[in-house]
Parts: structure tokens; sequence; C-alpha cells
């Protein structure tokens, strides 16, 4: 049982850190935000699920954390990528000639 | 507005019975108590309440949506650790317009969610019956109908089960 | 103190959360934009939730839990602020 939590623990450990890599090495705030929320979210669930395998009991709030997360993480980042695209910022292209919306 | 404080209360108490983590006498009596008094007060701003379709099937399509989404979500997270261990930019990003049949704001959210956490779409705005998305691989075309097929056609039909 | 023993997986997982929050530290520091800064602290934030909860394995108490569902709350609380007085603003 405490193998397999590691194994979660340490599979969400790495989403956490793919999520951060992303953050640093995409080109413009559209694309961090779709790297980062994406890899944080099941980073963090991973994390909730190898604590409830160490610690069975804890089940309930971990239940609660879990929505949480769920529910949270996706409208904050709507919310910064909505204030991104207010504030004047565009979505970065690879070939200059294509069209905005 | 009986159903909507019954959905209400039912919904706060079950979080306070996980949060103390006990089926005590009195934890459930005082939690009864703080879940009717917090529903009477708030049950006037949850009008999205009535959105939902409360039918004998609702825990049925409740994990139909849930198998759908987790499928998704590990997808996507594959999908983005890709991208970014990839050398170069893996990336062809663009903003599409999508249309959606959901008519009510609590499905529009959930779908909006839904859309931000698969692979490669980020919910940008809502306008309408119209969503505003940032797509990182928008090879297969930017126009409404492909955008709509390819973003939302698969979790609407699951949402439309139990969302107006 | 009891506790802290971690094994080996603990001991690489715990560095590897290390390395996301200085590569996320680095987003923040580095900007170039606002929207970008309050990204980086919400990827922190989450990052951080996901710490504390392992902080409650190792610490084996179920009160560090509670810290992070707070904690979680107000980070969630407060990047919607920020991100709509961004958007008033402009």
């Amino acid at each position: 049982m405490t193998v397999i939590g590691d194994i979660f623990l340490l599979v969400g450990a790495v989403f956490l850190c793919l999520a951060a890599l992303g953050m640093v090495r995409m080109p413009d705030v559209f694309n961090r935000i779709q790297t980062g929320t994406k890899g944080s979210t099941l980073g963090a669930l991973s994390v909730l699920i190898g604590v409830f395998f160490h610690h069975p009991d804890w089940w309930a709030k971990l239940v609660v954390l879990a929505v949480f997360v769920l529910v949270t993480s996706p409208v904050g980042s709507s919310i910064i990528a909505r204030a991104a695209l207010a504030t004047g910022l565009r979505p970065w292209h690879q070939a200059e000639d294509e069209e905005t919306v | 507005m009986t159903r909507r404080f019954a959905m209400t209360f039912a919904g706060l108490l079950f979080v306070w019975i996980l949060l103390t983590g006990t089926l005590a006498v009195q934890e459930i009596i005082v939690g009864i108590l703080v879940a009717a008094g917090t529903a009477a007060i708030s049950i006037r701003h949850l009008q999205w309440l009535d959105d939902v379709m409360l039918t004998p099937l609702l825990p049925l399509h409740l994990g139909r949506y849930f198998f759908t989404f987790f499928k998704a979500l590990i997808f996507a997270n594959f999908d983005v650790a890709r991208r970014v261990v990839t050398p170069g930019m893996a990336i062809r990003p663009a903003v599409v317009r999508v249309h959606t049949e959901l008519h009510s704001d609590l499905g529009k959210l959930w779908l909006a969610n839904s859309i931000t956490l698969t692979p490669g779409t980020l919910t940008v705005d809502l306008d309408g019956q119209e969503l505003l998305i940032h797509w990182i691989d928008a090879t297969p075309g930017t126009d409404l109908e492909t955008a709509t097929r390819e973003i939302v056609a698969g979790f609407e039909k699951v949402l439309k089960e139990f969302l107006k | 103190m009891m506790g802290l023993e971690i094994g080996i997986l603990g001991g690489i997982a715990v560095a590897l959360l290390g390395i996301a929050v200085l590569l996320g530290a680095a987003r923040l520091v580095l900007g170039p934009t606002v929207a970008d800064r309050v990204v980086a602290a919400d990827i922190l934030t989450i990052i951080t939730t996901a710490a504390l909860v392992w902080l409650a394995l190792v610490q084996d108490s179920a009160i560090v839990l509670d810290i992070a569902l707070v904690f979680g709350a107000l980070s969630f609380v407060g990047v919607v602020a920020i991100a709509r007085a961004l958007e008033k603003r402009s």
C-alpha cells in the first residue's frame, strides 16, 4: 500500500514539475496558463491520491480538497486568461501572416 | 424555492460531515443547524441550482461525466508534458470561437471548466452562446464548425443529460 | 519530533517539488507582464497546497490538511481579485 502511495506521490511531483517547466518554456501567457493549469491540477490530485494510500482514514478531507482543486483551478486560469486578453495581450503565433480574432 | 433549499441544505450537511469526519449525534445536530441557517441566508443568490435536472438517473449521468472527464484530464497531461519536453516549440496556437447548446449559466460554467482541463484547450471568455477558446494546436481548422466539433461536442453530449 | 522518514522515492519527489517551486518563482520574477506573474503565483499556490498535504503526511497530523484547504481558498480569492482588478483597469 505505501509503495503505491509513494508512486502516486512521485508521479504527482513529476507533473507539478512539468507544469512549472512549461511555465518557463512557453512563449506567451495563454500557453503558460495551458501547461500550468493542466499539469498542476493532475499533479495535486495525484499527490492527494498518494496521501490517501498512506492514510486511508483521511479520505473525507482529501475528497474535499480534491473537489476544491478541481473546481477552482480552471476557474482561476480562465479568469486570468480573460484579464490578459482584456489588458491587450494577443496570442503568440508561429507564422506572422496568420489572422487573429 | 423549497427545492433550492433542500439541495443547498443536503449539500452543506454532506460537506459538514466530510469535514468533521464523524457521525456522532451532537456533531450532526450542530451540522443540521449550521446547514439550515446558511441555506436560509444564501438561497436567494443560488438561482443556478435550478439549472440542474433532478432525475433518478442523475448519479448515472454524473458517473458518465466523470469517466469522460478523467480520461480527458489524464490524456491532456501527457499531451502537455510531451509539448513541454519537446525541443523547439511543438505548438500551433490560435484563438477560436465555438458554439454551445447549453443555455443555463451553470451548464456553460461546467462546460468551460471541462474544456479548460482537457487536451490543448483553454476557455478565455463566455459571450452568449459562444465561447472564446485558446487552442494550443489548431491544426484541424479555426472555423466555428470544425472547432465546435473538435472541442465541445464530446462534453456537451454528456452534460446535456443533466443540465439545462 | 517524530516522522520525517520519507524514503528514497519521497526524497526524489521532494527534490522535484523544490525544482518546480524554483521554476515557478523564475516566471514570477521574469514576468514580463502582470498576467504572467499572476499565473506564476497561481501555480505556486497549487504546488504549495500539494506540498502542505504532503507535510500533513510526513508530520502525521491531519490538522495540516485544514491549513492546506484554507490556504487554497484564500489564494483562489486573491487570484480572482487581482484578475478582476487587472480587467477593470484596462
